[in-house]
């Protein structure tokens, strides 16, 4: 029953989802960025603490769709101790990840499981939306982020 | 029936709903490898051939501007734009042609209530009634007024988890300061018909302008704009079998002559020179630039489409569809309901436990069944609610008890898929 839907909706995206990693508010983070999905209220906080270039630690609350939550979760897992550069790499990777299903570099590792994602337009929001914040967070920006 | 009273207790209606699938050639099509089962009605509804059929017509035979010509087309596209105009005022019960205001939508028409007769009317301090329940385009048109007068918004609060407002303590909420009460018929997520002719009694008690949000009503439930006793009431075409593009504005004839322009522009003038200009007649005075003319014909279209049916058999269709509905979801375990018990109108907003709106929705597409998730424009309501977004499934005359079968076979599913 629903074949491509496990595609979408991986073991390892509704394990995430369900017990998210590093799902947490940090004290003493150095950045922090929103991002919100208007059209379904997701909404998730991003906390960083950066040594100079290197993410030293991540973390992020907030409520959303299996998809947001999952995406935010294994974000954390795959940032820890990775520098800017590699962080917008990552970014531009998986962004092609869930437009196009394809993986431009061998980076992505884990993230790999959003690749289903792509044969669902409405979808590709919830799952880029924790990495806009994360760019966002980054840059320093502080208004919240939004998918819409 | 009365307008003002939730829908009555359901007969069985004698009309063969099944057939006038038919008239639906969008219903017959597979999505996903299942036939479609369109539940999303309140966000728009599906158009019958009639409707099609009026705007090709229009189209390969009358199609010129309006009130410009004195050429034959042009006479012919004038005359039908007024009388869809003429057929919007009887089917709302308007006394005249000239109370009714042809707009994009809703949304058009409470934006130009609340930027032509708002600025004149309120002063600082003086307030803007609405409830918890509206939608964002009968919400934020009044916070712009509200910023840009120094009014206040205010909201009668729903006063349980059924819905309901809390009508015991209106007489709290209209004190001499509100100016005008600006409400849903039926709300859109929860499915709650409010009693709109009872309000606007008692607005107009105070002196309070009313304003009626038909979008979920219009094109469901017979109107009549004089028993509701309204001042101003709005409707979209296309969420009653007519077209997008196209909405009305009813107003009371005396409030639109002394109302300001909306928007500047031909058709709207009677006479401009360079430095000033005076403005056509109502309603006239109201639709600046050319009309979506075809629109107005497939409204046209749409009304009578619908009275062939009936709106009182409609009204009772969509009250049978939902009690149907909400009573085989009540029994399935780990749902939460919103909404009224009895007397809803013709949806379900509901939440699976551990499943979120938006992935349940997700799910339920590739079973071929069109639902919404999310806040339905409504996010003060669902803040109210304590939930982020509801998934919904909005029924019109011609869904099928055998949809909602299918539809809770696969929410079952659905549970079962994230509980892996
Ligand atoms: C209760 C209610 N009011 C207003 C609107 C806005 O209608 P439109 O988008 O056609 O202007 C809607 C449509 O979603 C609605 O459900």
């Amino acid at each position: 029953m629903f074949d491509d839907l496990h595609d979408l909706y991986q073991q390892m995206i509704l394990d995430h989802s369900r017990s998210p990693r590093n799902f947490r508010k940090m004290e003493g983070a150095n950045r922090r960025a929103d991002g919100r999905n208007p059209l379904c209220g997701d909404q998730i906080t991003l906390y960083l603490f950066m040594e100079g270039d290197v993410v030293k630690d991540i973390s992020f609350q907030g409520s959303g769709c299996a998809i947001s939550k999952a995406s935010a979760s294994l974000l954390t897992d795959a940032l820890k101790g990775k520098s800017r550069q590699e962080v917008k790499r990552l970014f531009d990777q998986v962004h092609e990840l869930v437009t196009t299903g394809k993986t431009g570099g061998d980076d992505v590792g884990k993230l790999a499981v959003f690749a289903g994602v792509h044969k669902f337009p409405a979808r590709v929001k919830c799952a880029i939306l924790p990495w806009h914040a994360l760019i966002a967070a980054i840059e320093g920006k502080v208004e919240p982020v939004s998918t819409e | 029936m009365s307008l003002a009273s939730p829908i009555q207790e359901p007969k069985k209606s004698a009309i063969d709903w099944r057939s006038l699938r038919d008239d639906f050639p969008a219903l017959h099509q597979i999505v996903h490898g299942h036939p479609l089962i369109y539940f999303d009605n309140a966000a728009t509804t599906q158009k019958p051939r009639f409707v099609i059929e009026a705007l090709r017509s229009f189209y390969e035979r009358d199609n010129a501007n309006v009130h410009r010509g004195v050429h034959e087309l042009s006479n012919r596209a004038s005359a039908a734009y007024e009388a869809a105009r003429a057929r919007a005022a009887q089917f709302i019960r308007a006394k005249s042609a000239d109370e009714i205001v042809f707009t994009r939508g809703t949304t058009e028409a409470i934006n130009l209530v609340a930027q032509s007769w708002g600025p004149k009317n309120l002063r600082p301090g003086d307030r803007i009634l609405l409830t918890e329940m509206e939608h964002h385009s009968n919400i934020v048109p009044w916070q712009l007024l509200a910023e840009r007068v120094g009014a206040q918004l205010i909201f009668l609060p729903i006063s349980d988890d059924k819905g309901l407002l809390d009508l015991n303590r209106l007489d709290e909420w209209l004190t001499p300061q509100v100016k005008i009460l600006a409400i849903t018929h039926i709300s859109n997520s929860l499915g709650t018909v409010n009693p709109v002719a009872e309000l606007c009694r008692r607005a107009r008690r105070i002196g309070a302008v009313t304003l009626i949000d038909a979008a979920q009503s219009a094109g469901h439930c017979p109107l009549d704009v004089q028993e509701i006793g309204c001042d101003f009431l709005a409707f979209s075409g296309h969420k009653m079998c007519g077209p997008t593009g196209i909405g009305v504005l009813y107003g009371r004839h005396e409030l639109l002559e002394a109302m300001p322009p909306y928007q500047g522009g031909g058709d709207m003038i009677s006479t401009v020179d360079f430095h000033r200009s005076t403005w056509n007649r109502v309603p006239h005075k109201f639709e600046a630039g050319t009309p979506h003319i075809s629109g107005a014909v497939g409204l046209h279209a749409a009304m009578d489409y619908l009275d062939r049916i009936g709106r009182k058999n409609i009204a009772q269709r969509d009250h049978e569809l939902a009690a149907y509905a909400y009573e085989r979801l009540s029994r399935l375990s780990g749902l939460r309901l919103f909404g009224p018990h009895v007397g809803r109108a013709g949806l379900v907003s509901f939440l699976a436990a551990d499943v979120h709106a938006h992935d349940l929705v997700t799910v339920a597409d590739q079973r071929g069944i069109a639902l919404r998730g999310g806040h339905h424009c409504n996010q003060p309501l669902m803040k109210q609610l304590g939930v982020e977004a509801t998934a919904r499934a909005s029924f019109y005359f011609y869904n099928l008890e055998e949809e909602i079968d299918r539809f809770v076979d696969a929410l079952r599913e659905i549970q079962k898929f994230f509980s892996r």
